[in-house]
């Protein structure tokens, strides 16, 4: 079976708002940014693929406007995910392998910032049960950290430490939206959104877009000296009724640890898509990442593109193993309600 | 490249209004029958795909979150695709991609489309910042491009209103179909009212909720069961604002369909498929698509359709079910025209044991916002092993996966007449 690496990434500076700044215009240099470090074009992307949410735009069919940003003439090989673009990469990597692709082109964007995310996202739910109560997506992650919270699984101080460190973390990172620091004092008078979350503990909204180019061990030398291998991936889904969920652990988790192998394998880096502060030390614990420096990048609370920030992930832990040279990287993309949905890609730099 | 065959489909009823079950009742109604059919338990599915349209015709969000349950994919994998109004058909290319990845052994998809939790035409009528409102619906869309096939080819009128009482009486033979107009012909379509300059009420798609779903294995798990095996299968995107780009004759669809072709080693469809479930939303598209997907030379389409070669006893019988004129459910009509072609029976010829080797592709839409296609090709044995060898011609039974590959050629040396399978 055909390995693939990943071989490039770019990412868009995280915005509050982006304005009249369109979908297109936010992909567009991404795309570019990410041809142009790898000295290619369009031509040379045997499959693309995006993720994206109509809802955001506000309109269906809306993702088509994105292909706007890139080469379609003569026709391309292309697909769509509604979900984050950490699965387009997944959809993608299935093409490689299966020997209908070399390379592969992956975007993804949102802006939240247009509309009203905690109703959008409400509508995820049960929509003859649930959603008719408008279940915001804090009060829902809420849940959660009062759970992991009672049963002492995380502590408020891993919580506040996260903040700190994200914001700490931001100020080397600079497409980060928050690069503000936040002491330990300004934390406890922050109020609570939905307790126990307070307002740090949440991630802001945000306008972007990523890219990212993979390809089969064949090609990826061709378009790099460092090609970042996937060296394991895998992803699974738990009920959607939170009722029937044991919301302190995650079997999906425990799925990919698993399905893996991860178990003795020392990474070097970790990023989590972890959009609240209380899932950092809960995945840092299920994964044994807890000495394993994570969210290099701040991670989604200090910049959370939706249906983008799970590829981000993978594309910062891509960027930690060529920068810093090291071999085992840890990414994570989420979706859903209390992480119902997991992705856990493994990438691995051989020497 | 891993060989993937289709074992099992299942079709819901389709309908304007499913109001005897939830979203997730209905998905869960064609899993059933898919699952019944490929005679297969929920431990042997590897992972699963979802599809649908866009999420604004039900008002739910990334509904995979919502049906993980209904669609058996808990602790498995699940990936949702929307690629528009080609969806049906991507989402079956997607989970054919799961199978010959060799990453899944036994992969079930689903597609569906529950309309009547909104109202289509306002979906399908985005309001863009800093672009004009346009209020047209999928009609609006089409007929432009129907008006400049119409010029360039000048086909008389009718044509449509053929394609359309054709596919309603095909309807009329399927118990699942949305459409049951008994009676329909030419003239009841041509007295409909005009919506769009040339289609008129009964040229066009209803709006139906409905499901299908499809069982996806690879060729060591197939066992004795029956199989469609998929040829070939492709997808071409164009983008809305391609410089230079042909709506009527869309490049895509032309790229896709050699490129199946060439996959399956066809050299000549119109002689060498035996018969095709093609997208056609709005009754002019069929001649467009025979034309577009290589069938015909340009301008040739709606001859085969006016000489009877598309109609259920012709030598290329299209869209057998009824199509999406009989029934719509919008991000179910792609896998659909699988469905029905891989064979539940829908896809089998009137003519009873005549043709009993059917050979087709679905081919999928492009639309006039966007141009996605994707075509698959199914080959596909209706009968079992012992009326097969009844013929003692010189193939092996439809377990051996060589055997299949094989009777592309039809390399049966017996008289036509003393085998079921030609």
């Amino acid at each position: 079976m055909k390995k693939v690496a990943v071989v490039g990434y770019a990412q868009h500076k995280i915005l509050p708002n982006a304005g009249a700044l369109n979908e297109v215009e936010l992909i567009m240099p991404v795309v570019h940014k990410v041809f142009n470090d790898l000295g290619i074009s369009q031509d040379d992307i045997g499959f693309t693929c995006s993720g994206s949410c109509d809802y955001l735009q506000g309109a269906a069919f809306a993702f088509v406007e994105g292909l706007s940003a890139i080469q379609t003439s003569p026709p391309i090989k292309e697909s769509h995910v509604e979900m984050d673009a950490a699965w387009a990469l997944y959809e993608s990597m299935l093409k490689i392998k299966m020997g209908d692709a070399d390379t592969a082109l992956i975007y993804g964007f949102g802006k939240s910032s247009p509309g009203n995310l905690d109703s959008i996202i409400s509508l995820q739910m049960d929509p003859y049960y649930i959603s008719p109560l408008w279940p915001d997506r804090v009060s829902l992650a809420a849940l959660q950290a009062q759970i992991l919270l009672q049963q002492k699984i995380i502590t408020h101080d891993e919580m506040m430490a996260t903040v700190i460190e994200a914001r700490n973390n931001a100020a080397n990172n600079p497409n980060a939206l928050l690069t503000d620091h936040v002491s330990e004092d300004l934390y406890q008078a922050d109020s609570l959104i939905s307790s126990p979350l307070r307002g740090f503990d949440c991630p802001p909204i945000s306008d972007g877009a990523s890219a990212m180019v993979i390809a089969s061990e064949d090609k990826a030398f061709e378009f790099t000296d460092n090609p970042i291998w996937i060296e394991g991936i895998d992803h699974s889904i738990e009920s959607s009724n939170l009722g029937s969920r044991d919301l302190a652990t995650s079997p999906t988790i425990q799925n990919a640890i698993t399905n893996l192998n991860l178990k003795n394998i020392n990474f070097d880096v970790a990023e989590l898509h972890t959009q609240f502060s209380h899932e950092v030390p809960f995945l840092r614990k299920l994964l044994n990442l807890t000495n394993v420096p994570t969210n290099l990048s701040g991670g989604p609370l200090v910049g959370n593109v939706m249906m983008c920030a799970g590829l981000d992930a993978i594309g910062k832990t891509f960027q930690s193993l060529v920068r810093d040279q090291s071999d085992h990287g840890i990414a994570h993309a989420s979706s859903g309600p209390c992480l119902q949905h997991n992705m856990v890609v493994h990438l691995e730099r051989h020497k | 490249m891993i060989q993937a065959g289709v074992i099992g489909v299942g079709q819901t009823n389709y309908d304007s209004k499913r109001r005897d079950v939830s979203m997730a009742g209905l998905v869960r109604e064609a899993i059933d029958k898919a699952m019944l059919a490929a005679d297969i338990e929920w431990d042997a599915v590897d992972a699963v795909v979802l599809g649908k349209a866009p999420d604004m015709f039900e008002g739910v969000i990334m509904p995979e979150l919502y049906l993980a349950d209904a669609i058996g994919a808990v602790g498995k994998p699940v990936l949702r695709v929307h690629t528009a109004g080609s969806v049906g058909g991507s989402t079956a290319v997607i989970a054919a991609s799961h199978v010959c990845s060799g990453q899944f052994k036994t992969v079930l998809t689903v597609t569906f489309e529950k309309q009547s939790e909104s109202n289509a035409t306002w979906a399908l009528s985005p309001r863009y910042p800093y672009s004009p409102h346009i209020n047209a619906g999928a009609g609006g869309y089409f007929a432009p491009f129907i008006r400049e096939y119409i010029r360039r080819y000048e086909p008389p009128e009718h044509i449509g209103w053929k394609v359309a009482a054709k596919d309603r009486q095909n309807a009329l033979k399927n118990p699942l179909a949305h459409l049951q107009i008994p009676g329909i012909d030419e003239k009841m379509v041509s007295e409909t009212p005009m919506l769009w300059e040339p289609l008129r009420y009964l040229e066009s798609c209803p709006s139906s909720d409905g499901a299908c779903a499809m069982v996806i294995t690879s060729e060591d798990r197939v066992g004795s069961r029956n199989v469609a095996w998929i040829r070939g299968m492709a997808v071409r995107s164009e983008g809305t604002l391609s410089a230079g780009r042909d709506e009527v004759n869309p490049q895509g669809g032309i790229d896709c369909a050699k490129d199946i072709y060439q996959q399956a080693g066809i050299h000549n469809p119109r002689t060498e498929i035996d018969c095709a479930e093609i997208y056609v939303p709005f009754s002019w598209y069929e001649p467009m698509w025979l034309e577009n997907l290589g069938f015909c030379d340009l301008g040739q389409g709606w001859k085969l359709t006016d000489e009877g070669v598309t109609a259920l006893d012709g030598s290329l019988p299209v869209n057998m079910s009824g199509g999406v004129l009989s029934s719509n459910p919008i991000g179910a009509s792609g896998m659909i025209r699988r469905s029905s072609t891989s064979g539940n029976g829908l896809g089998r010829r009137s003519s009873g044991g005549r043709c009993k080797n059917i050979y087709g592709p679905c081919l999928r839409w492009c639309s006039a916002i966007f141009c996605n296609v994707d075509c698959f090709l199914f080959q596909r044995l209706i009968g079992d092993i012992n009326e097969h060898r009844s013929c003692n011609c010189r193939r092996e039974g439809p377990h051996n996966g060589h055997y299949l590959k094989q009777t592309r050629k039809k390399k049966c040396f017996e008289p036509r007449n003393a085998c079921n399978y030609l």
